[in-house]
């Protein structure tokens, strides 16, 4: 993964709650055996007509909206399966933050792997951002990992809570897996007893 | 220090718990199957990593296999690379597959208990959300992305933040024909689909002592639709009567030391709960789901309710919302739907006493004019287990279709699907927009339901029959 850095992106709205992983990367797309090329097809039976072409009354067709890097949506964002396609799909779109005021544990953990910060804020939070960018579509906001801030034009930015842990693994850019192994000697101390406590797993 | 069955499984699994970093958890048992598998063993061959532990891993094909012809090549080539990928990746790393030729090969939820694989206090994980189904046998149980399933594969451990507890207490008896789905479509709708987040649910209550295994499992496979990172239920008589004597459980040599640790684990008296929530089962009807999220439920007795009766803005235009897609106008019977399509199968209800129940409803019935009706089990041995009661024989009879098992209609990856418009009754676990197929109307039921549905032509209150 890349290190995460400071940035200033436009913010697109998506002013719907419950948005959940069928919609994100609908079934027909999780047939694939990598993991890169899912971008084309985020929110595809929202986002295409049924001819293929583009559906202007979606949100994220809007012109205004091009480029984004920024995602702010309603609440429980990310609900359903546990697909990771879905932020393969979202990364691979172009966005590498979503705010909202809560999204589902799966896809909550899943964000963090691939590079998306999901920075969660409080109704009144999400409101103001929403109003702002209705306002004013196209607008840019900077997020600051580092300072776990986010700056808006018309003042409604706002410190934000992350875990630690996570936040480190964004700004390093650093492996989970090879952070684990550093443990290896633990994992097989503890594998050593289990054995002991119970065998019958292990028969 | 009194301690709930969640917290017992999570301080026996913990390896590390370190200020700097995640608590890191072992894992039991990993479970697998070919669309979120994939990329994980694709990142262990570019990293030059090894599966750590082959032998906590069972592996199937359910999500894009085909339900009928299975002896032709699956015509999609996408899935058919998928499921070729899936038998490569397996063979490589001397795992146990029941591919689609197997006759152990089912949905993966479905097969792992009937195997015995899964046992109270263990950490279970899958790259499925539905892996909360295990939750039934007092196993922590969750489901996972694809870049955790690599996790596991490599370290046996996963980083996890400790969940908040919530008990869910049902009380009272079910009536006639209610059942654990039921009970779980009322959960949902009484807390709703992020009612659960950041929870490990434990269901307690008379009502959940009385369900048999098979009812646990479906009630504890939907404690996702709530939001919940699993579900649980202590283990009891009636869990280790299931267990004793199947492939996987404990041997005859350490029965007796597995039981004593299993007894060990129920919820402790006085055990403190972050959140409690109260139904009584006598209370819940047969539910049917008439929007496009598993909280939008109401009984079959109930009325498709209007947006301005809810109160929360964003309840209202989430039913303005549904009502569109789903081409239902406020205030219609849930009776006066008719439908085009029924499904009984899936991890959820796609066990034997789902078509039990099913077959008893739809003996020496008719499948209504322009209705489908789709019998799929949820593993080759339901199916056989089916076949020698002659249940296949009352569905064939009826009109319905019999056909080999797979997650099928549930999501609708492998061909089978709604067209637009066209509206299941599914005792599936999902009702989104297009899940079913684009277009497609889903409305949750159990199965009971869904086949008094099928020969009616529209949903009918089952306890009248």
């Amino acid at each position: 993964m890349e290190p995460y850095k400071k940035h200033e992106s436009i913010a697109a709205l998506m002013d719907r709650s419950n948005v959940d992983t069928d919609q994100i990367i609908p079934k027909q797309f999780l047939k694939k055996v990598e993991r890169s090329g899912f971008g084309i097809h985020l929110f595809h039976d929202w986002r295409f007509n049924d001819d293929g072409s583009d559906n202007a009354e979606f949100e994220l067709n809007k012109p205004t909206f091009k480029g984004a890097k920024i995602l702010v949506a309603g609440d429980n964002f990310g609900c359903g399966s546990s697909r990771e396609h879905a932020p393969w799909a979202i990364a691979d779109y172009g966005f590498n933050a979503i705010i909202s005021t809560s999204y589902a544990d799966i896809f909550y953990n899943n964000c963090f792997k691939n590079g998306i910060l999901a920075i969660k804020v409080n109704k009144d939070q999400l409101d103001k951002l929403m109003a702002e960018i209705s306002a004013n579509e196209g607008v840019c906001f900077v997020i600051d990992l580092e300072n776990q801030q986010v700056i808006t034009p018309a003042g409604n930015g706002f410190i934000f809570e992350i875990d630690p842990f996570r936040k480190g693994n964004l700004l390093s850019g650093l492996d989970d897996i090879g952070l684990t192994l550093k443990h290896e000697a633990k994992i097989t101390e503890y594998e050593h007893q289990h054995k002991q406590d119970y065998p019958w797993l292990w028969a | 220090m009194k301690k709930t069955m969640y917290e017992k499984i999570w301080d026996s699994h913990l390896v590390v718990d370190a200020a700097d970093q995640a608590p890191l958890l072992y894992v039991d048992r990993h479970l697998m199957h070919e669309v979120t598998s994939p990329q994980a063993f694709e990142g262990l061959r570019i990293s030059g990593r090894k599966v750590r532990n082959p032998h906590s891993i069972l592996a199937t094909m359910d999500h894009c296999v085909p339900t009928k012809n299975r002896d032709q090549p699956i015509a999609d080539p996408i899935a058919r690379k998928q499921i070729e990928t899936m038998a490569e990746n397996c063979f490589e790393n001397g795992l146990n597959l029941y591919d689609m030729k197997n006759p152990n090969n089912g949905v993966i939820h479905v097969v792992v208990p009937e195997h015995g694989f899964v046992h109270p206090g263990m950490v279970v994980v899958c790259g499925d959300s539905h892996t909360a189904t295990h939750g039934a046998f007092g196993a922590l149980a969750f489901g996972i992305g694809t870049s955790e399933v690599e996790h596991v594969m490599a370290t046996q451990t996963l980083p996890q933040n400790k969940s908040k507890t919530m008990q869910v207490v049902v009380n009272g008896t079910l009536s006639k024909y209610a059942s654990a789905k039921d009970i779980a479509l009322a959960i949902t709708g009484k807390i709703g689909t992020a009612g659960g987040t950041g929870h490990v649910i434990e269901y307690t209550g008379e009502a959940i002592r009385e369900l048999s295994m098979e009812g646990r499992m479906t009630l504890c496979n939907m404690a996702i639709e709530a939001g919940a990172r699993a579900g649980l239920v202590a283990p009891d008589e009636k869990t280790y009567e299931y267990l004793k004597g199947r492939e996987f459980a404990p041997s005859a040599q350490h029965w007796d030391q597995a039981l004593a640790y299993w007894k060990s684990l129920p919820t402790d008296d006085g055990a403190v709960f972050d959140t409690t929530v109260t139904l009584d089962a006598s209370d819940i009807a047969p539910q049917v789901s008439w929007g496009t999220s598993p909280e939008q439920v109401v009984g079959v007795d109930g009325l498709v309710p209007a947006p301005e009766s809810f109160s929360d803005e964003i309840k209202r235009k989430a039913c303005e919302g549904a009502l569109a897609y789903m081409g239902l106008t406020a205030n219609t019977k849930i009776t006066d739907i008719a439908i085009d399509l029924v499904f009984i199968g899936s991890c959820t209800n796609g066990r034997i006493e789902d078509f039990r129940i099913a077959a008893e409803v739809a003996k020496g019935t008719k499948v209504a004019k322009g209705v489908i009706a789709i019998a799929v089990p949820g593993s080759y041995h339901v199916k056989q287990q089916a076949e020698d009661e002659g249940l296949d024989k009352i569905f064939i009879d009826a009109g319905w279709e019999w056909r080999d098992p797979g997650c099928s209609m549930c999501l609708a990856m492998n061909g089978d699907e709604l067209t637009k418009g066209q509206r299941s009754a599914s005792t599936s676990n999902r009702n989104f927009e297009g899940r079913q197929g684009k277009g497609g109307r889903t409305h949750l039921v159990s199965p009971a339901m869904a086949a008094a549905a099928a020969s009616a032509g529209h949903f009918v209150d089952i306890r009248k029959l």
